[in-house]
């Protein structure tokens, strides 16, 4: 099942469903990193609330859409991650270092409106 | 629903193997982390089938010792073995297209977790959970 991305401004939200496959995962990497360019994002939310299970195969792929996006110009965070999911992330033994994270969709886009303000005070 | 067994050939089949078992869990009592953390192992041994065998299956049931209850999960394919399995079992090796934390990972989530492997006959994964 493709992940449906949702373009909201400059920000694009991929809202990830709970039968998510490894191709489902890398195909969401590839249509973000198209989407960014043609939508000219600055932003972009992962929203993995419905995501019951995130093994090493999706936490190394949501790693790499965040580095993805990043050089592709803009801000990846994800969003979302459930209480047991995060046990379970600590005792394989991995992490989401690198990765912008924040609560939930408020918070993260909360999170993107002012790192992107920064960036618009910077350039003025 | 006492025993499962999830052909496992393809990226969906290990969505199905997790949901299976975590199914499974619940009815034995497990609840709140304890089913992400077997769902979760499950998706790794199941993976590992796919990266390293291409096909094998998953075995789902119920495990009692010492008047507990809890979840067996193994995982077998008929690939061509894992030359070094203490080496397959640090953290951080890989010969596939992964992180090689998927063993030891699964392991560091389950109570029990034996390997046996024999080179060009196949793989075992035995994995249990008991439920406090």
């Amino acid at each position: 099942m493709p992940v449906p991305i949702l373009k909201q401004g400059e920000i694009l939200i991929a809202s990830v469903q709970a039968a998510m496959t490894d191709r489902d995962l890398l195909q969401l990497k590839d249509e973000l990193a198209d989407k960014i360019g043609r939508f000219r994002s600055r932003g972009v939310i992962i929203d993995v609330t419905a995501l019951d299970v995130m093994d090493s195969f999706a936490t190394r792929t949501l790693r790499g859409i965040a580095a993805t996006a990043r050089l592709r110009g803009a801000q990846a965070v994800v969003v979302g991650v459930q209480p047991d999911v995060a046990i379970a992330i600590v005792q394989l033994g991995l992490t989401l270092q690198g990765v912008a994270t924040a609560l939930d969709l408020e918070e993260g886009l909360e999170l993107l409106r002012r790192s992107t303000m920064k960036v618009d005070h910077c350039d003025g | 629903m006492d025993e499962l067994r999830v052909a496992v050939s393809r990226d969906a089949d290990i969505v199905t193997a997790r949901q299976l078992g975590r199914e499974l869990a619940a009815q034995v009592g497990f609840a709140g982390s304890d089913l992400t953390l077997i769902a979760t192992a499950i998706s790794e041994v199941a993976r590992n089938i796919i990266s390293y065998a291409d096909n094998g299956e998953i075995l789902l049931g119920l495990a009692h010792k010492d008047g507990l209850q809890g979840v067996s999960v193994i995982a077998q394919d008929d690939g061509p073995g894992i030359p070094d399995i203490d080496r397959a079992m640090q953290d951080g090796f890989s010969t596939g297209r992964s992180l090689g934390l998927g063993l030891p990972g699964a392991r560091r989530l389950m109570d029990e977790f034996e390997i046996e492997s024999e080179l060009g006959k196949g793989t075992t994964v035995t994995m249990r959970k008991w439920c406090r």
